[in-house]
Order: structure tokens, then C-alpha cells, then sequence
């Protein structure tokens, strides 16, 4: 019997370890870790956010899941891994710390034969000084990353309502809250949702919402911007965020890396070198990620988390690490398998595998403060990571250790992605958008760097109620209903 | 002083927002059209289930 362990159940994880589940069957082992009790459905926290959902409206027990499934779940963090064993003993084992209630702080060590780190990503507050401590949200400014958090920001939103309902001038600051963040679509979802909910409560006129975000231009979104065919031209997609933006009446400020924050008041430092400040009534910063902060030890217990992970924590794959400067960028940099190049039975998944450099052009202010977004690996590309990655490990465990790996980079994968304004069905809209390939190739695509037949992007009802559908598809095959297995990542 | 246009009402001369396209009162009327959108909603999914199909 062969034993795969699953580092993490998000989106990545809980796909790559229920398919393995089924591939498997019941002669071989799935385990999970994952400190959480509940699976989330994270796109729509955005809706938590605004009130218009509940946590309980996005999440679920992940126990009578994993039960149904035939996986060993353990509620627990990973400290470490062992990829060559301890003495006395050759096998690979990672050591983890229970998070559940009953036996919290107990550690164990679990052998394992393959290894997926789907751990997804440490919410880097602590790298910004006053946006928190750590990986813990501080008091000024509100989250989105978990359904938790936004519950809270819900709330606050709430209390800003009733003030401007009382007369009283809001400001609104959303956007990132560091100059190496990811995830600008999260945030540029909720601004509009915010804005929706304002304009529904009749006190859109005494509100300012600003937009801050480390992008070079609107319209990045940590993809180095797309073109979209559309109306017969191939739209940049600034035209079109800063159509919505200017649309909205929403102000924006682009190239900023927020450096401090105070009880309502951002101070930032812009691509121009120059700093600024802002103040707010309600702010919703994106946090930087940051690995989990996994250790890796040699059999003799030496310390050999370099050679596994990447400086940022991330786990490093098949990827390109040395491809230097942007003008030598290739979409071949990007990893295929994901499995780790020193041992072979370890791979990574999702937010959890260290990209070889970004998407978006790097840049910096002339004070050498790096200014720019990372790349994004969540949602449909991590989905499919993680499957592909599943179907690798199973097919070694199956088929014999010699096996072919199954690809899915991100230089040959797509991605559909819908940003609403509001939940109603009929008083909502959402820009939809879908994106072929994530990273450019130019040397496939010269010009715009993607298939324009397949990128392309429209606000409207459709694209709502889209939204609406990808909910409850998604809850329904995370929680391995009937089907679940012909609803694509 | 004539009235602004609605889809102009957030536009100001040399302000960072005066170069950006704005939707017009016939585009915006599409967008919430039902019977229109749901000829999108078709469309979009197509769309969609190529990229996803051509991912995989």
C-alpha cells in the first residue's frame, strides 16, 4: 500500500486529493493536512464581504467530505519534511502539529511514499507595518482572504452605511497592501461590490472610493495586462479597467507600494520614488504572500530548507529559476509538473510552488523599492495543477515509478474569471473575462502574447449570472456530490 | 449651464479619468438587457468551455 499525503485542502489540494482518492481506491492511502475545519469557497467571500453572504454560505466541514472519500484526514500543520527519513530509518516523513481542538499542539510524524505541498500561502501582513502582525490581520484595515475576515468587513462596512446614512462623508480605500502582492482581481471585485452596495443603500453621493494597488498600469491584475477582442478591437485591458473605474466614479493611484499603515491613514511610495499618504474610514489591503514556512532536514538533521524551497517559502518545481532579466522571460521558465527537482517523489501545487519569476514586468521606484505584482496561481489554474499533479502521483503508484508525468503549465492553460458588482440576478452585473494563455508567449503569440480568440472580456448580466452558477458548481464538487467528477476545475 | 451627459457625469478635463472610454446609455441598457444578456450568458459559456476545454 502506498501513501500519498496532501499538505493543505484549498482549492489545489482538496482537487488533487480527491481525485487520487478515486483514481486510487482503497489499496492505497490519501491524507490530508490542513489546519482548517472548513473548505472555502473563495471567490465569494467577495459577497461575505458586502453582507450579501454568510461564512456558512461559503464554506463546509471538510471531515463527513473526506469520511465519504476514503481520505485520512488529519486537522494539523506541517512543520517539516524528511525526504530522506531520520536515523535509523530511510523513509520520508513530514512532522505535523494538530490545530483541532482536543489534541491541539500534539505533533506526529507520518511516513509517506508521494508528497503534494498545496499548503497555499501565509496572508503576509506582518510585511507591512501596521497592516498586521505576522500572518494575523491588525485593527486598522479589513480582509477578504478568509470568509472570517470578511465576515468582519462586512460588519465595518456596515457601520459605515449607518454613518453616512447619519450624514457623515466615508472614505473607502481598497486595493494592496504591499508592493509585491498578488491577487488585484479579489480586491478590484470587492471595490465594485462595495461601490454597488453603497450606490443600493442611496449614499453613493457621500462616499469616496479610491483604488491603490502596486500594478504599473489598471488593468494588470498580475497577468502583465491582456487584450480582449472586442467591438472588433483587441481592448487593452487599461481601457477597459479604467472605462469601469472612471464609470464608477472610482479615483485610482497604480505603482504603489503601501509602506505604513496608521489608524485611517496609508503611507505609500510610488513607482516615481515619491511617498504619499491616504486616509480612509474603511480599508480592504490585500496582504503579500509568503510561503508557509515549512522546514526541510536531512537524515541527519541538518537543515536543507534551501534546497527544497525557494527564498519566498514556496516550493521549488521543474521551473526555470535562472531566467534572469524580463527580456529573457520564455513561457518555457513556467513549470510543467511541479514536481521538485531534487526529490522526485515531492511536488507542489497551487500558490504552493514557487514560480520562476513574475508575469507582470518588474519594477522598481529609483529608492530600489521593489514595485509590481506577483503572479497569481489561484483559482482555475491551481484547480488544475492539482489534478494533473494527482494524476501523476497515481499513475506512478499504478502504473510503476517510471511512469510519464502529466503537464499543466501555465504558459499552455486558460483561466475564466467573473468579477461581479452586487448578487442580485437581475440588478447585478460582472465583467467576465477569460484569459488564454495565464502567462504570455510571445514567442507563440507575438504582440499581445495571447490567443485574442480566447481572451476576451464583457460586463454584463451574463457574466452575473455565471458567477452565481460557478458558486454553487464549485460547493457542489468540492463537497463530491453526485457528478462532481464532470464538473471541470 | 447645460446638463451633464450621465455617462460624463465623472469625467473631469485633465483629470486622471479624461482619456478613458466611457459606456454610452445604449451599451449600458445591453448590459442589464435580459433578453440580450441571456444570448451572451450562451455565448460566454461556448467561450468558456473552450478555454477550459483547451487547458486540460
Amino acid at each position: 500500500m502506498a501513501r500519498l499525503i496532501v499538505l493543505g485542502g484549498g482549492v489545489s489540494g482538496h482537487t488533487a486529493a480527491t481525485f487520487a482518492a478515486k483514481w486510487l481506491g482503497s489499496a492505497h492511502e490519501v491524507v490530508v493536512v490542513t489546519p482548517n475545519s472548513k473548505w472555502n469557497w473563495i471567490p465569494s467571500n467577495i459577497w461575505v464581504g458586502v453582507g450579501q453572504m454568510t461564512p456558512e454560505d461559503v464554506t463546509f466541514d471538510l471531515a463527513p467530505v473526506y469520511k465519504k472519500a476514503g481520505i485520512t484526514y488529519k486537522q494539523a500543520k506541517a512543520v517539516s519534511i524528511h525526504p530522506k527519513g531520520k536515523e535509523g530509518s530511510d523513509k520520508e516523513f513530514v512532522t505535523i502539529e494538530f490545530t483541532n481542538p482536543e489534541n491541539a499542539g500534539q505533533t506526529e510524524e507520518l511516513e509517506y511514499d508521494y508528497l503534494i505541498n498545496a499548503t497555499g500561502p501565509k496572508l503576509n501582513f506582518g510585511a507591512t507595518p501596521g497592516l498586521g502582525e505576522g500572518s494575523e490581520l491588525g485593527k486598522h484595515t479589513v480582509s477578504v482572504c478568509t470568509a472570517d475576515h470578511a465576515h468582519h468587513a462586512s460588519s465595518e462596512l456596515e457601520k459605515c452605511i449607518k454613518k453616512m446614512k447619519e450624514g457623515q462623508r466615508q472614505k473607502f480605500l481598497i486595493g494592496t497592501g504591499h508592493g509585491m502582492c498578488t491577487c488585484q482581481g479579489a480586491a478590484f471585485e470587492y471595490i465594485f461590490n462595495i461601490e454597488h452596495e453603497l450606490s443600493k443603500a442611496g449614499v453613493r453621493d457621500l462616499a469616496d472610493i479610491k483604488w491603490i494597488s502596486n500594478e504599473s498600469f489598471l488593468g494588470d491584475f498580475g497577468v502583465g495586462g491582456l487584450h480582449m477582442k472586442t467591438m472588433g478591437y483587441s481592448v487593452s485591458s487599461k481601457i477597459f479597467a479604467e472605462s469601469l473605474f472612471t464609470e464608477r466614479g472610482v479615483d485610482w493611484i497604480i505603482g504603489a507600494h503601501v509602506n505604513k499603515i496608521e489608524p485611517g491613514k496609508a503611507h505609500y511610495e510610488l513607482l516615481d520614488g515619491s511617498m504619499g499618504e491616504e486616509e480612509f474610514d474603511f480599508s480592504m489591503l490585500i496582504p503579500p504572500f509568503a510561503g508557509v514556512g515549512l522546514k526541510a532536514f536531512d537524515k541527519d538533521g541538518s537543515d536543507i530548507t534551501d534546497t527544497i524551497f525557494a527564498p519566498n517559502g514556496f516550493l521549488k518545481v521543474d521551473a526555470n529559476y535562472a531566467a534572469g532579466a524580463y527580456e529573457n522571460w520564455k513561457a518555457s521558465d513556467w513549470p510543467k509538473t511541479y514536481q521538485n527537482p531534487t526529490y522526485k517523489n515531492i511536488f507542489a501545487c497551487g500558490i504552493a510552488f514557487a514560480p520562476p519569476h513574475p508575469i507582470s514586468k518588474p519594477m522598481s521606484s529609483p529608492n530600489g523599492t521593489a514595485i509590481n505584482p506577483t503572479p497569481p496561481r489561484t483559482g482555475m489554474p491551481s484547480g488544475i495543477m492539482g489534478k494533473a499533479v494527482a494524476r501523476s502521483i497515481c499513475d506512478r503508484i499504478l502504473k510503476g515509478k517510471d511512469a510519464p508525468l502529466h503537464e499543466a503549465s501555465m504558459a499552455e492553460m486558460g483561466a475564466a474569471c467573473v468579477a461581479s458588482a452586487g448578487k442580485g440576478i437581475f440588478n447585478g452585473t460582472a465583467a467576465a473575462m477569460t484569459i488564454y494563455p495565464v502567462v504570455p508567449d510571445f514567442e507563440k503569440y507575438p504582440g499581445t502574447g495571447r490567443d485574442t480568440d480566447y481572451t476576451f472580456g464583457e460586463i454584463g448580466l451574463a457574466g452575473h449570472w455565471i458567477k452565481h452558477i460557478l458558486h454553487h458548481l464549485f460547493l457542489w464538487k468540492a463537497k463530491l456530490k453526485m457528478g462532481w467528477t464532470m464538473i471541470p476545475e | 449651464m447645460a446638463k451633464v451627459k450621465e455617462e460624463e457625469k465623472n469625467i473631469k478635463a485633465y483629470s486622471q479619468n479624461f482619456t478613458s472610454m466611457v459606456p454610452g446609455s445604449f451599451s449600458k441598457r445591453m448590459r442589464t438587457c435580459v433578453i440580450w444578456q441571456f444570448i451572451r450568458f450562451i455565448v460566454i459559456n461556448l467561450k468558456m468551455i473552450i478555454v477550459v476545454g483547451k487547458s486540460h
